[in-house]
Order: structure tokens, then C-alpha cells, then sequence
């Protein structure tokens, strides 16, 4: 057993739902017990959908458990599809659905519906949502995609975006786009707003693009072995993965067009002088494996931040996302407890947190600037506006979104020169929490055994709050390593020298 | 208080349309999310598994953050293995839970689907450690699955569990079963004390050690009407119910209170001495707020059990008119002075098979729709103006003081539909 308050996961038959979701004229019916519907206002209210997942529950209940309730699967199924008329079906169990053993493959085949039915095998005490997805699609193309005669002019098909996916939406336009400029069409998009029937000609494209391995690796994999489809390895996020991007579509397809960069702002902006500030801030990325990556790299690469922790909650992405840790010289972290990423962002005192939903709570409680950049993401990470993450738009938000938290160049310069003053004084916080705001020190760690002069003390309390932790604990572990009890002025201005970059 | 009563025709034998199916209900674990509140110093201790940790966090929202007092233990592919090694998991996962919690005095190990399936025999390992953390620490079990339970079912299963550990009194005294905001407890307490109603013990207490007794000398009133198995668990203990309306609206709380002061014998004078200023307060209230309902019609669909109560304020001091009444589970003894109030008319349903109750929906077209949140945006999408469930569950709603506050509740999706000048894109 694991105690758990918050996960970044669901189960893999949500996985399951944000595929049939995703997709137009495709059932999924699902052994579950009463309440699982739980997860339909996920995807209402989450992502704001105007019409109910194509799921049907069995809604089993404990007086069904003694009677048959392979009969209540084989009835659900029946009726999804005389209600419905799906292309295809989909069928699978809940967690548990999965203890009572029914089998909903085999029931829905002995059923001989006048559709395809895929039957999902979801184990849900070992995997999770994103495998669920990942899982999901590649039996639909399986199931359903055929060798097809290639398409006259080349195309692509654009594999892994979902229902719930952050920035899923979006991204598909700006792809689209890009992609049209090399002079390449795009030929399906999938799962997100495929129909069965697009599926099955996957195949006349003539190579895939990757947009999200967690969600779409497998099936890639199966239609490079069986339709003879390569795809793309680099997830264009950031200006140099959209440039390799590009590079590696080209040399996959022979289209070589070069889309115009005019409308690409990302490099000048971090160029400009306003930018300066951000050189070398302190920045922790946590998320999925693909997020996490991305920002990592246009964080040190494309804005100059130094990146001092990386990690994902997505095991499937342990391995290319601890080989870059180690490039950026950290130890990786990889856990689903978001106690742990906690404690990491303790201990390395960053000036910008890039998570999730659930870092930016942390960040919150630290008092420290936070970006979402990955998913699980609440209601106010699915905007109206088009924001891609994706080619050079998406660079253009990430940009925004990245450098928005941290005060403007000119907002810092001034709050250090004014920190004396009524509204900028130590207790006031930030200002958009208003008198809300937690003490801008709570839940930093406190060194033991060392204490501080009062003149250190005042000195210290003349740093601005947002870096004051890292300054109080730089100066702290400086004081411990040389083995000294007390702290005062010239120690904290020792340690800044000692500390400085 | 003459005028309230309606002996005429009523709803009482009215045919109920029983449904199965497909039903797009809440389990009763989501009770968790306002009980843990109600009780500071308890904790909810969910086996189960990652579904049913997601579903906690769905229902909770932004509260996760706050170091709520649930949490789930996840059942993992080893624990299905063999019980005994599920039982000794527990235990460690209590004491590594304990060790981080020590302010707690009440633990809820709270069953689910997977832990009912695998048998897991949570009522031993509450028992079990009652006795290794006791008597600081009281461990209790019940179940909040989805095989068991609907909704707010999850609070009745809760409280039931509870009422068996209770101490005995031969003492006269009320109990008030039924967890409400403190703000509205606190109002019921000031009406209560000045009808002289005296001792007044509350289930669920908001401590352990606070002083919740039950006896033969019990009188019980309930404040939510889907506290059937804990009415029987009190009934066992000795304690007689008193079936009146629920305290919604100003006739609901009006007659609410009218029973007890009947039991007490409490003088109409004084009564009426103690209501007149509230209940007038609470008809202006409700009229302004209800000038949007008047005329419309309305149709819920299965949800919390709040539906018949919630039917009869908006019928008959709102002037809507009720199209279907679905609730989940519908118990007509405890229902039954609702029913006689409710007037003849509307589909009364119990159960559900959601696409044909949909049908049924989008063939009457009422003015405003009840339901949960999967199914609010697709009818709005469909041009049915909606009114969420769970927010009823979660809000003050009881008593005179909120009573135009819940008509307010339904009038503003309707005022919010007449306000927005934009047609929705296509």
C-alpha cells in the first residue's frame, strides 16, 4: 500500500477515456462500478467540453456482485451500440472491474457486434493514466490501421494528442502550420478528432510525427514496424528542438522548405537588454518527462537561467530524462510522491519553479515565482486564447509564460532600490497575494546550532524577500563549513563573495 | 401554523418509476470532502485504489492543497496477493500516518469497490488498532464505496458507524443527526435554545471528547434527508425519530421546528414568539430571490437525496413547477411529510438509466436542469440551462437565514442565461 493525498496521475482508464474522448465515432464501454463516472467532469469542467465522453459505465453495484455481472456487460454493450452507432468500439475494465475477472473482451466478441471491438487490457495496480493512453492507441491502430496506397503529395500524420492534454488543442494548430510551410500536409491527427475510419488510412502518410511519446510512442513504434512509417524523435518545444524538429522531418520526408522564422520573437526578446536579469536565476523543473525536458532546455539554453533540479513523475520517461540530468550535472529526480519534489525544492532554493498544478501550490507556499509548463493542470490551463507550447508561437508563450513570474528587470531594480519603503518592505509580500500573503520566510529550513548576530540579521532582512532564503542558507551552510557559531555582517558579505556567480 | 397543513392529495402514493443502469452518480467516498471539516480532529483513510485517490482529488479541488485530514491508501498488485499481508500494510501505513498526524483522535479506515471485492475486512483492522493506538485513538470503519453507496450516502454510512461506539444516557434530550456548516448549526443551536428545546447533543460531534450520548430517552430530528441507515442504527440504540419535513425554506424550517416543539411541549406562544422574526425575514428573502423562478419549470436528476425537499421549497414557496424528481435512493417513511406537501404532477424517480432519463429531459425541456457535473455543460451545450448539484451539498442551504440564499442558487443560472447578450458559437 501507498499513502498517497495527491497524485499526478489517474488510472490508466482515464488514459483510456482521454483517447475515446479524443476521437469522434468511437464507443468505449467500461466494467466499472457506480461513482467511476467521477471522471466525466474532467473532461466537462477541466477541459470544458460541450458533450459527455463517448464512455458507458456498467455502474455495477454489490447486489450485482452475486448475480451476474458479465450479463450487465454484455447489456451495456448492446445498448452503447444501438444508442450510439459507433465506427468502432472500444472495451475494458476499471480497477475494479479488474478484480471480478468478466473478461469484456471476450464478452463483446461473443456479442459479433457489426463493429470492431478492441478490447484494452488496463492493469491498473501497476500502470497508470498516461500508459492507459499510450496503451489505448496503439490497439485502436492495431485494431484498425491498414497498409494503404501513399498519399500523392507527401504528408505526415500528427500522433499522441488527447482529450486533457495540456496544450494538446493548440499545439495541433501550430504543427499543422509548420508543418505546411515545409511544404508537407498534414494527413491525419490522431486521437484527437480522428474518426475509425482515419485510422485506417494512417498508412498513406509517409512518416509520423511524434508530438507526445508518453501518449503516442507505442503506436509510432508499431507503425514504423508494420506500415513502415518512421517518425520524429525530437518533440518541437523551444526554438532548437523546432529547428532539429524540422531538420529531422526533412530528412525523414525530402521536404526541405524552410518555415518563415519572421514571426518568431523568443530569441530577440531573451536577447534584449531587458533580459539580462534572468541570466543564471535559479530555476527547478518538474512534470511529465516531455514537459519537464523542454523547458529544462529552453530554460538554459534559450533564456540562460541555470536549471539546478529536473526530474518527471512519469516513469516511462526515466531514462532520456535522467541522461539529460546528468548533462546539466544534477541528480534526477524521479517520483511520483510530491512530498519528495517538495523536500528537492527545499533544498535547492530556486528562484522559479516550472511544474504542475501542484508546484505551483508549493510555490505558492514558499513564496516563490511559478510557471505551468505540464500536466495535471486545473481549469485555468485550458484557455480560450490559442496558447501553443509547440514551434515558434509556442516558443513565443513560453517565453511569456517563463519570464512572466519573475518581476521585469526594471521591477527588480527598483523594488531593491525602494525595499525600505511602505510597500516594499519585508512583511508586505508579494503584492498580488495582497495581505494574505504567507511571511515570505515560512517553511525555509532553519540551520541548527548557528545563530545570527542582530546587525547579520538586519543586514540580511535588507535582501530582497524573494532571495532571501538562498541568501540566509547559503550564508548558513558557509558559517557550518567552516565551522562557525555565530554569524555577523562580514560573514553574510563573506558568503555572498564565496557564493557568487 | 394551520396554514401548513395540507392533507390534500399530496405526492405519498404517487407511482415511482424505478430505473437501472448506467447511473452518473458520485460514490460515497466524496462524502469525505465536507465530513473531514465537520470534524477537525478525525482523519479519512481511504483503501483503495489510484481511482479512488483521483475521484478524492477531483471532488476536492484546491482543497488538496491545504494538508486536508483524507488521504488514500492505494492498494498496489502485491497487496491483492494475500489478505494477511493487506492487513500487516495497513498497519504500517497507519503508524507512518500517525507518526505525521499526531493531533489526530479519530481515524475512519473507509472501505471502497476494491477493498469490498477483496474482501478486506477493515471492521478487524479498526478493531485491531483501536487497540494498539487506543484509547487516544479511536478507529472506526464504514463503507464508501460505489458497490454501497451514493454520494451523501457516504456521510449516512459514516455516521452509522459511529453510533454504535456512542455512550448511553437514559436522559431526555434531542439529537440533531446531520452535518451542517457551522454557521448554520450555530443558528439552529439560537432557535433550539430559545423554544427551551435543552440537552442537545449533535451527530457528528465537532470532537471526540465532546459529549454526544444516545438512550431510550433519545428523540432524534434530522437535518438531511439521506440518513436512512443511520436513523436505524439510532432507532437500535433505543432513540425515537421524529419524521417531519427538512428544515429548507421557511415552511421547510418552520415545520421542522414546529414537530420538535410539539415533542418538548414547547407553549405556541413562545413558538411563535421565537419564529415570527426570522420567518418573515426569511419570506421576504426568498421572494425577492425567487422572482426569476416564478412560473418556470424544473426537473432534477438523481444526485444526493436532497431532491424531494429541495423540490417541495422550490414548488411551493418559489412557484416553480417540477417536471421529473429523480433521487438516487428514495425512503418514504423519512420522506413521506415531504410527499404529502409535494403536489401531484411531477415523474417521481428512483434509480436511473441515464441516457433514457436524458431522453426523457430533452423531450420535456425544462426551464432549469439539476445534476451533477458531468452533465451540466453538455445540456447547456444543448440549450438546457443548468444548476449543478454538488454545490447544494457543499453550501449553507438550511434554515431561515439561508433560505433566500438557496433560491438564490437556482435563480442565478437562470438570471446569468437572461444577462449574457452573446448567442454560443455553433
Amino acid at each position: 500500500m501507498k499513502l498517497a493525498v495527491w497524485t499526478y496521475e489517474g488510472p490508466p482508464h482515464v488514459g483510456a477515456m482521454r483517447v475515446a474522448t479524443a476521437m469522434q465515432g468511437l464507443h468505449f464501454v467500461l466494467h466499472a462500478p457506480q461513482g467511476d463516472t467521477y471522471a466525466d467532469l474532467l473532461f466537462t469542467m477541466i477541459e470544458r467540453r460541450g458533450a459527455r465522453p463517448p464512455v458507458t459505465y456498467t455502474t455495477f453495484q454489490a447486489r450485482d456482485l452475486g448475480a451476474d455481472t458479465a450479463e450487465l456487460f454484455r447489456s451495456a454493450c448492446r445498448d452503447a451500440y444501438a444508442r450510439f452507432r459507433p465506427e468502432a468500439m472500444i472495451v475494458g475494465a476499471s480497477c475494479t472491474a479488474e478484480l471480478i475477472q468478466d473478461d469484456p473482451g471476450g464478452i463483446a466478441r461473443a456479442l459479433d457486434l457489426p463493429v470492431p471491438v478492441i478490447p484494452l487490457d488496463l492493469p491498473s495496480y501497476q500502470r497508470r493514466e498516461n500508459f492507459g493512453a499510450d496503451e489505448t492507441f496503439l490497439q485502436i491502430v492495431r485494431a484498425l490501421a491498414r497498409e494503404v496506397p501513399k498519399a500523392e503529395r507527401p504528408s505526415v500524420n500528427l500522433i499522441g494528442p488527447t482529450a486533457l492534454g495540456f496544450r494538446h488543442r493548440d499545439d495541433i494548430a501550430e504543427l499543422t502550420r509548420l508543418i505546411g510551410e515545409t511544404g508537407l500536409s498534414v494527413n491525419v491527427v490522431a486521437p484527437y478528432g480522428a474518426r475509425p475510419a482515419d485510422i485506417a488510412r494512417l498508412g498513406a502518410a509517409h512518416g509520423n510525427v511524434l508530438m507526445y511519446p508518453e501518449t503516442g510512442e507505442s503506436a509510432c513504434r508499431w507503425m514504423e514496424k508494420h506500415l513502415g512509417l518512421p517518425y520524429t524523435k525530437t518533440v518541437p518545444i523551444g526554438v532548437g528542438a523546432t529547428r532539429e524538429f524540422l531538420t529531422e522531418l526533412a530528412e525523414m520526408t525530402g521536404c526541405a522548405a524552410r518555415p518563415d522564422e519572421g514571426r518568431l520573437r523568443l530569441p530577440w526578446y531573451a536577447a534584449s537588454v531587458d533580459s539580462t536579469y534572468l541570466t543564471g536565476k535559479r530555476v527547478f523543473v518538474f512534470g511529465d518527462g516531455t514537459h519537464a525536458m523542454a523547458a529544462a532546455r529552453v530554460a538554459r539554453d534559450e533564456i540562460g537561467f541555470e536549471v539546478v533540479g529536473l526530474g518527471c513523475y512519469n516513469r516511462e520517461m526515466a531514462r532520456p530524462l535522467r541522461a539529460m540530468a546528468r548533462d546539466h550535472g544534477l541528480s534526477p529526480l524521479v517520483t511520483d510522491d510530491h512530498l519528495e519534489v517538495e523536500e528537492a525544492i527545499l533544498a535547492a532554493q530556486p528562484e522559479l519553479i516550472l511544474g504542475t498544478q501542484m508546484e505551483r501550490h508549493v510555490a505558492k507556499r514558499l513564496g516563490i515565482p511559478c510557471a505551468v509548463i505540464s500536466a495535471p493542470v486545473h481549469v485555468q490551463d485550458f484557455p480560450a486564447r490559442h496558447s501553443p507550447l509547440m514551434g515558434f508561437e509556442g516558443a513565443n508563450v513560453l517565453f511569456d509564460t517563463l519570464v512572466h513570474p519573475l518581476a521585469m528587470g526594471l521591477e527588480e531594480h527598483l523594488l531593491a532600490m525602494f525595499r525600505e519603503d511602505p510597500e516594499f518592505h519585508d512583511a508586505a509580500g508579494p503584492s498580488h497575494l495582497g495581505p494574505h500573503a504567507a511571511p515570505p520566510e515560512a517553511g525555509l529550513p532553519q540551520a541548527t546550532g548557528i545563530t545570527w548576530r542582530p546587525a547579520a540579521e538586519a543586514e540580511l532582512r535588507k535582501v530582497p524577500f524573494f532571495v532571501r532564503g538562498k541568501a540566509r542558507r547559503n550564508t548558513e551552510t558557509y558559517a557550518g563549513e567552516r565551522g562557525l557559531s555565530e554569524i555577523d555582517v562580514e560573514t553574510l558579505y563573506e558568503a555572498k563573495a564565496h557564493y557568487a556567480r | 401554523m394551520t396554514r401548513h397543513e395540507h392533507p390534500t392529495p399530496g405526492c405519498r402514493d404517487a407511482p415511482v418509476l424505478r430505473e437501472r443502469g448506467q447511473r452518473e452518480v458520485f460514490c460515497g467516498l466524496t462524502g469525505i470532502v465536507w465530513l473531514h471539516r465537520k470534524m477537525p480532529d478525525a482523519f479519512f483513510l481511504v483503501v483503495g485504489s489510484r481511482t479512488c485517490a483521483h475521484l478524492l482529488q477531483s471532488a476536492a479541488g484546491v482543497m488538496i492543497f491545504a494538508e486536508p485530514r483524507f488521504a488514500t491508501a492505494i492498494l498496489e498488485e502485491t497487496d491483492l496477493a494475500g489478505m494477511a499481508d493487506a492487513q500487516e500494510e495497513l498497519d504500517r501505513v497507519v503508524a507512518r500516518l500517525l507518526a505525521r498526524r499526531p493531533d489526530i483522535r479519530r481515524l475512519f479506515l473507509v472501505g471502497s469497490c476494491p477493498s469490498e471485492v477483496i474482501k478486506l475486512d477493515l471492521g478487524r483492522a479498526a478493531a485491531r488498532l483501536s487497540a494498539t493506538h487506543g484509547p487516544a485513538l479511536r478507529v472506526l470503519s464504514y463503507s464508501g464505496s460505489g458497490i454501497e453507496t451514493t454520494f451523501t450516502q457516504g456521510e449516512d454510512a459514516c455516521l452509522a458507524a459511529m453510533v454504535p461506539a456512542l455512550p448511553e444516557t437514559p436522559v431526555r434530550q434531542l439529537m440533531v443527526a446531520g452535518a451542517l456548516p457551522d454557521v448554520v448549526e450555530d443558528q439552529m443551536r439560537g432557535l433550539l435554545d430559545g423554544l427551551g428545546i435543552a440537552p442537545l447533543a449533535l451527530l457528528p460531534a465537532r470532537r471526540a471528547d465532546a459529549a454526544c450520548a444516545v438512550g431510550p430517552g433519545t428523540v432524534v430530528a434530522l437535518v438531511q434527508p439521506f440518513l436512512g441507515d443511520t436513523r436505524a442504527a439510532l432507532e437500535r440504540r433505543g432513540a425515537r425519530v421524529i419524521d417531519a419535513p427538512f428544515p429548507f425554506g421557511e415552511e421547510g424550517t418552520t415545520l421542522w421546528l414546529a414537530a420538535l416543539a410539539r415533542e418538548f411541549g414547547v407553549a405556541p406562544e413562545r413558538f411563535e414568539a421565537v419564529t415570527a422574526a426570522p420567518r418573515a425575514r426569511a419570506r421576504r428573502a426568498v421572494a425577492q430571490a425567487a422572482e426569476a423562478l416564478r412560473g418556470k419549470t424544473i426537473s432534477f436528476l438523481p444526485d444526493s437525496q436532497l431532491e424531494l425537499p429541495l423540490a417541495r421549497f422550490l414548488t411551493r414557496e418559489c412557484g416553480m413547477r417540477a417536471v421529473e424528481i429523480g433521487t438516487p435512493y428514495l425512503h418514504r417513511e423519512m420522506l413521506g411529510p415531504e410527499l404529502d406537501l409535494l403536489a401531484p404532477g411531477p415523474v417521481l424517480s428512483e434509480g436511473q438509466d441515464v441516457d433514457r432519463q436524458l431522453d426523457r429531459l430533452r423531450a420535456a425541456r425544462p426551464d432549469l436542469t439539476v445534476c451533477g457535473l458531468g452533465l451540466a455543460n453538455p445540456l447547456e451545450a444543448e440549450g438546457l440551462a443548468t444548476k449543478w448539484a454538488i454545490e447544494l451539498v457543499f453550501s449553507p442551504v438550511h434554515f431561515y437565514e439561508q433560505a433566500g440564499d438557496l433560491a438564490g442558487l437556482f435563480a442565478r443560472p437562470l438570471r446569468r442565461r437572461a444577462v449574457l447578450g452573446l448567442e454560443p458559437a455553433p
